[in-house]
């Protein structure tokens, strides 16, 4: 009897470790700050909407422009730009509230989510960035 | 034993039972009157807008069809772009099915212009002939949203300047609201379009 429950306990601890190991979101944060400010266009699974709002799973556009996804983040876009191949200048809005930390946290959730898997960037990167936003 | 047989039937059967489709007739909204002996609903009434297309749609445009509808504005920086998500599922869901048809009133009529609403329609890649955006009359636009039972009003103090619900709503061939849903639930936009399946096989309101 007492091997049986033995069996038990120990099946429940396993069930218990995978459930938890499974819910593992290294990027909480930047999933929290993304869902708030920028879901609304880009859609939770990252998809955009048709040729009103470029997707950013899986876009080109994302993994060239590394380094001004900081400036665009903040001070938004109203250039015409190309992302796999279509056309987009629908203009985007800045996002003025978020701080150098937690732009850092969202683009670290957007370089990994959704099958994207691009570069993780440090705050340092980031504040570099944004010293050297176009027009401003 | 018994108690567990029991108990297991009970789960089986909620099982079984819980997750079947509702079917039947889809209620009215709104309200109804008898008379003489007769029930009868509140129905949209005649209406005239202008789409993307510069064409007239009024009542007539939708004759024996249902179509669902929804509240934006092309400028809309918060539920909007999610609503339209959700209407291009259905969009898609009923492309090539003459019964139904698609609409979406803009409240932001100073900004709206049928050029704009045109650069809308093409950046969202739909057929004018079955969706159609339109604008017009303020105040008959605003009128429209009573009477398909939902909010739409002007306020500084929300983004983008108007406050409206995400809530979409299908309408059957004799002018009758049939249901609402959620347009930024993916799960309820499911439903709602079970209902567009059951109103399209039994489009009559006896009860």
């Amino acid at each position: 009897m007492s091997s049986t429950k033995c069996f038990c306990s120990l099946c429940f601890l396993v069930l218990f470790v995978l459930g938890t190991s499974c819910d593992y979101q290294p990027y909480k944060q930047g999933k929290n700050l993304y869902t708030f400010y920028c879901a609304t266009c880009h859609m939770d699974d990252g998809s955009g909407l048709k040729g009103l709002y470029p997707p950013l799973a899986k876009a080109d556009y994302l993994a060239k422009n590394q380094d001004y996804l900081a400036c665009i983040i903040r001070y938004g876009l109203s250039d015409s730009i190309q992302v796999n191949q279509k056309t987009y200048n629908q203009a985007m809005p800045g996002v003025k509230d978020l701080n150098e930390v937690q732009i850092t946290n969202v683009i670290n959730y957007v370089n990994h989510a959704w099958g994207n898997d691009l570069q993780h960037v440090k705050v340092v990167d980031i504040q570099k960035s944004l010293k050297n936003c176009k027009g401003q | 034993m018994n108690k567990y047989f029991f108990a297991i039937s009970i789960i089986a059967f909620g099982l079984l039972f819980g997750c079947t489709k509702e079917k039947g007739k889809l209620p009215v909204m709104g309200f109804k009157d008898v008379i003489d002996g007769k029930t009868v609903y509140q129905s949209i009434p005649d209406f005239s807008f202008i789409d993307q297309d510069s064409n007239i749609v009024t009542n007539q445009t939708f004759k024996d069809q249902v179509y669902i509808v929804d509240v934006f504005f092309t400028h809309c920086p918060t539920i909007c772009p999610k609503v339209k998500k959700q209407m291009l599922r259905i969009y898609d869901k009923y492309l090539n099915d003459d019964r139904v048809s698609m609409i979406s009133h803009s409240i932001d009529t100073p900004r709206d212009t049928i050029p704009r609403l045109k650069d809308y329609a093409n950046k969202l890649e739909i057929d004018s002939k079955k969706w159609h955006l339109v604008t017009g009359d303020k105040e008959k636009l605003y009128e429209m949203a009573d009477n398909y039972f939902i909010t739409a009003l002007e306020d500084d103090s929300v983004d983008g300047g108007y406050d409206h619900s995400p809530t979409i709503i299908l309408v059957d061939q004799n002018r009758l609201v049939r249901a609402h849903a959620n347009g930024m639930d993916p799960d309820e936009v499911d439903d709602f379009m079970d209902k567009i399946d059951r109103l399209l096989i039994d489009n009559s309101t006896e009860e």
